[in-house]
């Protein structure tokens, strides 16, 4: 383990850039730490915090200059490996047929800084699903093997973190290229550094870094412990799976229709909820046509539509739809849980629904 | 994946609302390999696409052949579509009929409605190997005799002498001098043996229901049922979500299940 | 009279029946037979009958008056047919035509309404086999009126 002294962070950006990588993480935008693009150090959300709770999420004043002294965003890193809106190929008629290109490997080549524990669980998620299947999504593909992973380890949890429940974190583990803890003292502010691969060693290669003592070492899982002190929140894993496809017909499941909007605000915060739909166009000549692919929601009400109606027509069907399948029928299809513990289906709820409370309630009545 | 174009070389009207395209490839010339029981992702330009089941002789694989039903904005522009234009095709997806399974074994297939369709191609199949399986029904059932898909088909196969074929529809006036009935009312009119026979069944979902009960009371289990499944579909090959069926895949998984696979979720409203 | 009550014995319909009461319902049959085209029975008559068709097919039609003839159902060999000649009025509620060379076995209503009459145990079980018959022929109707090959 090495350390990064705070001063001495705009190196990294800048090897980063030396490298090729467009820098993406954490900023501040109309009063939520948001994913985009960063050009310096200081467009990182220095001195913020926030709280969260069911339904509320605010951003606050620390009382010092942490970097990455927040828990976590409204966005996540889907947003770029996985994009929301995106060009699957074109096609142009040609006489009574037509031809069809696809654009070729010009995405993107991303630094993602700033990936939490439960982050990195959600894109290991991601790969499972498109990457190792029979198919291979190519979109997903070139962005993933192209892009830089630099975790930073949470120092805080929100209200709404339940992470250590799905085995996510709050440590960072696996799955990174570089990985940051960050130590802010009134004396002292740095960041103990952990390479994870040989693709991140290389961007460490020309800063200046020294070896870290043990005293820094054990400040940065003071780090850690501090936030996973911070944990209220608990999911019972154990026979949930079960649990949950033997209750199709719970009343539970009547009791948070009522309240669920079926607004689709926790799909679209979920670090792993992957479905899309394809949208088809033309120009206005009708002989340009592009197929796009953009996120979907089980929760719309033609997601399930097929001729003749829709499949889950009441709020309860689309509910129950997409709570046992990020918590039960995952684990059939990929071998693990939907669920990283992030939390920011309950922070982002305008209702205040809470996963966690869904589940302990369908789980007591057993 | 990228739609392959196909172009439309011939054109049959089945019934007011039903038609076949016959298709071949603008690129490939080896044919279109599938297994009965598969569908392809049909594209038309500019409109969209959508999952329709093949419905072509397996063992004549030079034309691929689609029978579609005008319900929706892609199968109306299908619809409009003539010989010589071009469609997208992705495809073969999804898993097969057991017409292998079902060797040496009677097989009772029960269709409705346009669900003769995905069945036509294991149909085919166990004609044409037909000495590896003991007593074939096919029992089909459709709104009123005008419904009827294949009518050709139907009356060839009934002159056969080891085929037991039945028509049923739901309504029809004097001239119609078949069955009135539903179609699982001639599970029992047909001969099998319950022990050693498999049930291919395809049709709409309450039709399916009511097929299975009327097996399980014939002797059937459910392990000796197959039925094929339609949901939502968008990419067919997993990615999209929208065809979830617990923990199924239509798409991958499916759309042909064992019944006693999703017999827990075919009970549950709204999955 | 003989081959009656084997067939009755082989009949799914009387299966649990005791020898005995099989023997007095096939008291009340006779065989029948009907070509192609014959009417069976017609809506409006007295009904004084039910039939086990043994070979071909019979049709449930009602009129419909401008819409023609309609047929609701076909009855073949091993269905039963009839049971208006149970419930009062016993008058028949649709007309039933040989759709091809018919053979039945015809029960006597008013003979098996007597034999109930002084046999409540009788009476009870072919209560309970028509109930079954009915309740199969409105789970059909449900399904034929819901329509499920329709748009």
């Amino acid at each position: 383990m090495q350390i990064i002294e705070r001063e001495n962070l705009t190196a990294l950006f800048e090897s980063l850039k030396k490298h090729g990588y467009e820098i993406v993480g954490p900023t501040v935008r109309d009063e939520v730490v948001i994913y985009d693009t960063l050009n310096a150090v200081e467009d990182l959300p220095k001195g913020w915090t926030d709280e969260q709770e069911k339904g509320i999420y605010r951003l606050k004043k620390r009382d010092d200059e942490a970097l990455f002294g927040y828990v976590l965003s409204p966005h996540t890193w889907k947003k770029f490996l996985y994009p929301p809106k995106v060009k699957l190929w074109e096609a142009k008629r040609q006489e009574k047929s037509f031809t069809i290109t696809e654009p070729q490997g010009d995405g993107p080549k991303y630094a993602f800084l700033g990936v939490r524990a439960c982050e990195l669980a959600a894109i290991a998620m991601q790969d499972k699903i498109f990457l190792e299947g029979a198919h291979i999504d190519p979109i997903y593909k070139e962005r993933r093997e192209k892009s830089l992973i630099i975790a930073v380890n949470c120092g805080q949890a929100a209200k709404t973190c339940f992470c250590p429940s799905m085995n996510s974190g709050p440590k960072v583990t696996s799955g990174f290229d570089l990985a940051l803890t960050e130590v802010c003292t009134p004396y002292h502010h740095y960041f103990v550094v952990e390479t994870g691969t040989a693709k991140g060693k290389d961007v460490l290669k020309d800063l200046s870094l020294h070896p870290a003592e043990e005293s820094a070492k054990e400040s940065a899982r003071q780090v850690v412990k501090n936030a996973e002190d911070q944990i209220e929140r608990t999911l019972k894993t154990e026979g949930l799976k079960e649990n949950l496809q033997a209750n199709a017909e719970h009343p539970r499941w009547n009791d948070v229709a009522d309240r669920c909007l079926s607004c689709a605000n926790c799909t679209m915060v979920c670090p792993t909820c992957f479905c899309s739909t394809v949208e088809d166009v033309t120009d206005l000549t009708g002989d340009h046509a592009e197929r796009w692919r953009l996120w979907d929601s089980c929760f719309t009400m033609d997601f399930s539509h097929i001729h003749g109606g829709n499949i889950r027509s009441s709020t309860k069907g689309r509910y129950r739809q997409w709570m046992t399948h990020k918590l039960a029928s995952w684990v059939d299809q990929f071998g693990v849980s939907g669920c990283t513990g992030c939390g920011r289906c309950i922070t982002w709820c305008p209702v205040g629904i809470d996963i966690t409370e869904e589940v302990a309630v369908i789980q007591k009545q057993e | 994946m990228i739609p392959q174009q196909f172009r439309i070389q011939k054109l049959k009207s089945e019934t007011y609302d039903t038609f076949t395209m016959e298709l071949v490839s603008e690129k490939k010339k080896d044919g279109f390999s599938f297994l009965p029981g598969q569908f392809n992702m049909l594209y038309v330009f500019g409109v969209g696409e959508v999952p329709i089941s093949i419905s072509g002789d397996p063992t004549k694989q030079e034309n691929l052949m689609h029978t579609i039903r005008d319900v929706g904005s892609v199968t109306g522009a299908l619809r409009k579509l003539e010989e010589g234009d071009s469609v997208g095709v992705r495809g073969p997806f999804g898993s097969a009929w057991p017409v292998e399974a079902a060797e040496g074994k009677d097989v009772v297939i029960v269709t409705g409605g346009i669900g003769l369709a995905p069945l036509r191609p294991a149909f085919y199949h166990i004609l044409a190997n037909r000495k590896k399986y003991g007593k074939v029904a096919i029992l089909y059932g459709a709104r009123t005799p005008e419904d009827i898909l294949y009518p050709e088909d139907l009356q060839e196969w009934r002159s056969k002498f080891d085929l037991q074929v039945r028509v049923t529809v739901d309504r029809a006036g004097k001239d119609w001098h078949g069955t009135v009935g539903v179609v699982p009312s001639l599970i029992s009119k047909v001969r099998f043996d319950p022990k050693n026979t498999l049930a291919m069944v395809c049709g709409p979902e309450i039709m399916m229901r009511f097929t299975v009960q009327e097996l399980e009371k014939c002797g059937l289990m459910t392990e000796q049922i197959y039925v094929s499944m339609e949901r939502n579909m968008k990419c067919a090959i997993g990615f999209c979500g929208h065809c979830q069926y617990g923990p199924k895949f239509i798409c991958k998984d499916g759309p042909v299940f064992r019944f006693d696979e999703i017999e827990e979720l075919f009970a549950v409203r709204e999955v | 009279m003989k081959d009656i009550k084997a067939l009755l014995t082989e009949h799914a319909f009387f299966r649990n029946l005791k020898e005995k009461q099989i023997e007095t319902i096939a008291g009340c049959g006779k065989n029948v037979h009907f070509s192609k085209g014959d009417v069976v029975f017609r809506q409006g008559e007295e009904a004084n009958a039910f039939y086990i068709v043994k070979k071909g097919a019979v049709s449930i039609e009602v009129d419909g008056a401008e819409r023609g003839t309609i047929i609701i159902q076909t009855v073949e060999a091993g269905d039963i047919l009839g049971w208006s000649w149970l419930i009062p009025p016993h008058e028949w509620r649709f007309t039933a035509n040989a759709v091809e060379e018919t053979s039945a076995v015809a029960l006597d209503g008013r003979c098996l309404r007597g034999k109930c009459g002084g046999d409540d145990a009788l009476a009870h079980t072919l209560l309970e086999k028509f109930a079954g018959v009915l309740a199969q022929r409105l789970e059909k109707t449900r399904m034929q009126l819901l329509d499920v090959y329709g748009k």
